[in-house]
């Protein structure tokens, strides 16, 4: 076991992890921060999906040596102090949540996608998406919410 | 015509937003993997993953015990096997399927624990095996199960006779014949199966957190394998990540393994499957072998229909006898039939087992059937649509088992969706195009019991409990699987009991706080599950009336009233009590429950519902097989590349007959969601089996659609008089699926002129009309 430092949402997380662990398990098993998921460990899923420097990436493949130095943020980290981001609330908004597993994933991935461009267009968001694997929703409802946040964080008016 | 939105209610029937939302979009919910103990330890299983049939003769753990952290190494020879009620291993010595478990390791890490799998020496006999439906009941083969030796599942065969189908026969101008093929599917959750263990040593209960679609079903495998009374064993279904039936015997198994490593290390245990082993171990949807055989007049009516329905259980099967009693009822389509024959069984074979996934047999089925019914059509020189509509069941029709229906809104679905859809002219126009890329339009029709029917009595309980602040609490055995039931359970009380949907509080389903409701299964959680809910929220209602009366609070005087009010007199909605003919004075909730529980008043309702029992003639089936049926019709449009076999799915119009929609939003999210993954089942998903060896194993290999994939939806919600479910409520979960693949196989033909008789059409199929493998 080596001696790693890690910053997370803006905190800075000391901890001791084997050289071959992976970003996903070190921070669900060694940070608890439990809201990336793990649904295949092959970068098939999207489960894992967290934000390095601002990209979304999938936790699950990347090592953990790999991580240290970068901005890490995970679900957890993006409702500052209780205030849902408003991608939070529009997936709320427009049900685009069933059994919730891809939801975090899912979540970050619009949030890399809308950080670079306020004004996607339908197809770009279903790109920026299919990297998350989604059994439950058909994906229609969570493009709408994907859509609806954009327009909240463009300051628009959207009754949510 | 009865489109969504002419019924009166004040909180269902209405789209109040998910209860679970802020849990789930903050990463808050908590699933069962993500649950730890102090001092916990992993178990992982080992597996012959490359052998389908198979004697072990020995296995040498002796290296595996010396690496450190290595805590236990269990064989069949360490293990219990299964004493009471399922025809199951959890670990076993004679391999049937490839997903059976030969060994289980505990350790420290799970990391150690796989290392230690490495270590570990197996030394088997191949045995004879059989894989092919057609294979297994040939002479002399292998049997998968010595108790049945031409390996055809007895205990699931079911016969159907209404009319005499001889004489239909007879009467007949054209007789067709049919067979269709259907293939294994994943149910492919995004969330694999995980359970934790742990046990409280001074009172021996076991408590396991679970990611099981049915805890009280979960409960049985436990209490079997610890031999310990069903009050010991305490499970906590956590936050699910999808099932669609597949969290059940796979759970089942997980948590019994766990359970039992959990008692003999004295620690705590995880366990949880990586997607490969999911893909291995759990359930698959049956693949059916499907002949149909039809005696139509030549105007269009079918008079006579001949089923034979075949399904492939794989290694294991405490499934197939229930899901062929569905077949058997809906053996004929939605069509009114005079004259029917039908037989239905299961087969085993060595591959992985088959059980319960969304639809239950109907997706294979309608696959065939709704395609056999175009090609009668053709064959007759009459339009599909018309041929449906001159068969469909209506009012006053008898379906398969011969019960009569009634308020059968199926005619004004299809003629409703082929409009909004342009679907005749559609369809005539693509059958004269020429080109690369063709047009396809192709359409489906359904009708599908609602509940258990005549397969178990669908009875369920529920608990509500109001606190002196009028905050309430709902408990019910019937359990959130993701698709929004509690919500709508918190819709239904909320109604019943007159109180703000806000005021309701469903936390979960723990076996320690509510009876065994049955499964949560068969689209039965609104239908028939939460009558219960109703009745102890009306119950309640009433009590709480009582009390506001006996505390004075409508003595006469109060409000303007000249006499005392009795309870009867009274209303109580949205959390104020009143008189509805001095209905100024509203007294809230809250100042009648502060009272009533410190004069010792009781505040609490259980209710238990059974519905009117439904009963059927065991030789012929014929008889009342469910209390009411959902109706749907489905139109797919799609473009097909003709040079490459390349589908693009464009548009997709489904329509249902939903009873009450008790939460629209929710129901809408369903049917998206069943109309996505049918174009999966449709046209990418297979677990492909080779000798029984899964070769799609992880998500890379097994494709389900993506964010790409997807087509323009549109929904219609058509609501009806019945009242035979809660509020008037229907199926919808399973409905959502059912049609899809079939309304796809029908447009291909519409574009192509090439029938997918064996599904899924990958791109071979849709090119040369068959799979290359
Ligand atoms: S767990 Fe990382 S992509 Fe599936
Ligand atoms: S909501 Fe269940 S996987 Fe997306």
């Amino acid at each position: 076991m080596e001696r790693y430092s890690l910053c997370v949402n803006e905190r800075e997380y000391e901890f001791l992890a084997n050289a071959n662990e992976t970003l996903l398990f070190v921070l669900r098993e060694r940070l608890d921060l439990t809201g990336a998921k793990c649904g295949c460990l092959t970068g098939d899923c999207g489960a894992c999906t967290v934000l390095i420097d601002g990209e979304a990436k999938k936790a699950c493949l990347i090592q953990i040596r790999n991580a240290v130095g970068h901005k890490i943020t995970t679900i957890e980290g993006l409702s500052e102090n209780g205030t849902l981001h408003p991608i939070q609330k529009a997936f709320i908004y427009c049900g685009a949540i069933q059994c919730g597993f891809c939801t975090p994933g899912m979540i970050l991935s619009a949030k890399a996608l809308l950080d670079k461009n306020l004004s996607p267009t339908e197809s770009e968001i279903r790109d920026a998406i299919s990297g998350n694997l989604c059994r439950c929703t058909g994906y229609e409802r969570i493009v709408e919410a994907i859509l609806l946040s954009s327009k909240m964080l463009r300051g628009e008016d959207c009754d949510v | 015509m009865a489109l969504y939105g002419q019924k009166q209610f004040h909180i269902v029937n209405h789209s109040v937003p998910r209860e679970d939302g802020f849990d789930k979009v903050t990463g808050r919910a908590t699933y069962a993997a993500d649950i730890k103990y102090p001092n916990m330890i992993y178990a992982a299983m080992l597996r012959l993953v490359g052998v389908a049939s198979a004697k072990v003769t020995k296995i040498d753990t002796s290296k595996a015990l010396k690496l450190a952290g290595v805590l236990a190494v269990f064989t069949a020879d360490s293990f219990p096997k299964m004493k009471s009620w399922a025809r199951y291993f959890y670990i076993t010595d004679t391999v049937r399927y490839v997903g059976d478990v030969i060994a289980i390791i505990a350790a420290e890490t799970y990391a150690i624990a796989e290392e230690a799998k490495k270590l570990i020496h197996v030394t088997y006999e191949e045995l004879p095996a059989v894989f092919d439906i057609r294979e297994a009941m040939k002479e002399g083969a292998h049997p998968v199960h010595e108790e049945y030796p031409d390996n055809i599942f007895t205990d699931s065969i079911y016969t159907l006779r209404k009319g005499d189908t001889e004489k239909g026969f007879e009467q007949a101008d054209l007789i067709i014949e049919r067979t269709y093929e259907t293939q294994y599917a994943e149910h492919a959750y995004i969330e694999p199966e995980a359970v934790v263990a742990s046990e409280d040593s001074s009172n021996g209960e076991m408590t396991i957190h679970a990611s099981a679609q049915n805890p009280f079903f979960t409960r049985r495998y436990v209490a079997d394998i610890l031999q310990i009374p069903l009050n010991r064993v305490h499970i906590i279904q956590e936050t699910l990540g999808g099932s669609f039936g597949g969290k059940e015997e796979g759970v089942g198994l997980l948590a019994a393994r766990a359970a039992f490593v959990c008692h003999v290390l004295h620690r705590p245990v995880k366990m949880v499957y990586t997607r490969e082993e999911s893909i291995l171990e759990s359930s698959k949807r049956h693949p059916f072998l499907l002949t149909y055989r039809a005696g139509v007049k030549k105007d269009g009516r079918i008079v006579a229909w001949e089923a034979t329905q075949i399904g492939n259980s794989g290694a294991y099967n405490n499934q197939t006898q229930f899901l062929n009693w569905r077949a058997c009822a809906h053996c004929a389509g939605a069509y009114d039939i005079p004259n029917i024959k039908s037989k239905t069984f299961g087969v085993f074979t060595n591959n992985v087992h088959s059980g319960a996934f969304r639809g239950y047999s109907s997706p294979q089925l309608l696959f065939a059937q709704e395609q056999f019914i175009e090609e009668i059509a053709e064959e007759l020189g009459m339009e599909p649509l018309k041929l449906r509509l001159i068969n469909c069941l209506r009012d006053g029709s008898t379906v398969a088992t011969g019960a009569k229906v009634s308020e059968v809104l199926l005619p004004d679905i299809i003629e409703y969706t082929a409009k909004q859809t342009d679907y005749t002219k559609k369809y005539e126009q693509n059958k004269t195009q020429s080109g690369r890329i063709r047009k396809g339009i192709g359409m489906a029709i359904s009708h599908r019991g609602c509940g258990y029917g005549a397969e178990s009595p669908d009875a369920a309980g529920a608990f509500l409990i109001v606190n002196e602040d009028a905050s309430v609490l709902l408990h019910s055995g019937i359990a959130e699987n993701g698709q929004g039931l509690k919500t709508v359970y918190c819709q239904i009380a909320a109604e019943a009991l007159g109180v703000p949907y806000e005021n309701i509080r469903f936390f979960g389903t723990d076996t320690h706080r509510i009876p065994d409701c049955g499964m949560t299964v068969a689209s039965r959680g609104t239908v028939m599950g939460s009558q219960a809910v109703k009745k102890a929220g009306e119950k309640l209602n009433l009590i709480l009336r009582e009390h506001a009366c006996t505390l004075g609070f409508f003595d006469s005087g109060k409000g303007g009233a000249p006499n005392d009010r009795i309870a009867q007199d009274l209303v109580l909605r949205e959390g104020h009590i009143f008189d509805p003919s001095y209905h100024e004075y509203q007294v809230p909730l809250a100042d009648v429950t502060n009272i009533a529980l410190w004069k010792g008043l009781n505040m609490a309702a259980y209710e238990w519902h059974v519905p009117d029992p439904c009963i059927q003639e065991h030789d012929t089936q014929q008889g009342r097989a469910f209390p009411t049926y959902s109706y749907t019709c489905v139109v797919a449009e799609l473009e097909v590349d003709t040079g490459t076999g390349e589908v693009t799915l464009k548009n997709v119009h489904s329509s249902h007959d939903v009873g009450t929609a008790i939460n629209p939003a929710l129901i809408k999210g369903q049917i998206y969601g069943g109309i996505v993954m049918g174009w999966g089942y449709a046209s990418m998903e297979e677990v492909v089996l080779k000798n029984g060896i899964v070769g799609s194993r992880n998500l890379d290999e097994y494709l389900i659609p993506t964010a790409m994939d997807m087509p323009n939806m549109k929904v219609s919600i058509f609501e009806c008089d019945d009242n035979s479910g809660t509020y008037g409520a229907k199926s919808v979960g399973e409905p959502a699926i059912e049609c899809v693949a079939a309304a796809i196989a029908n447009a291909l033909y519409n574009a192509t002129g090439r029938r997918i008789r064996c599904n899924p059409a990958g791109l071979e199929n849709v090119l040369i009309g068959r799979k290359l493998w």
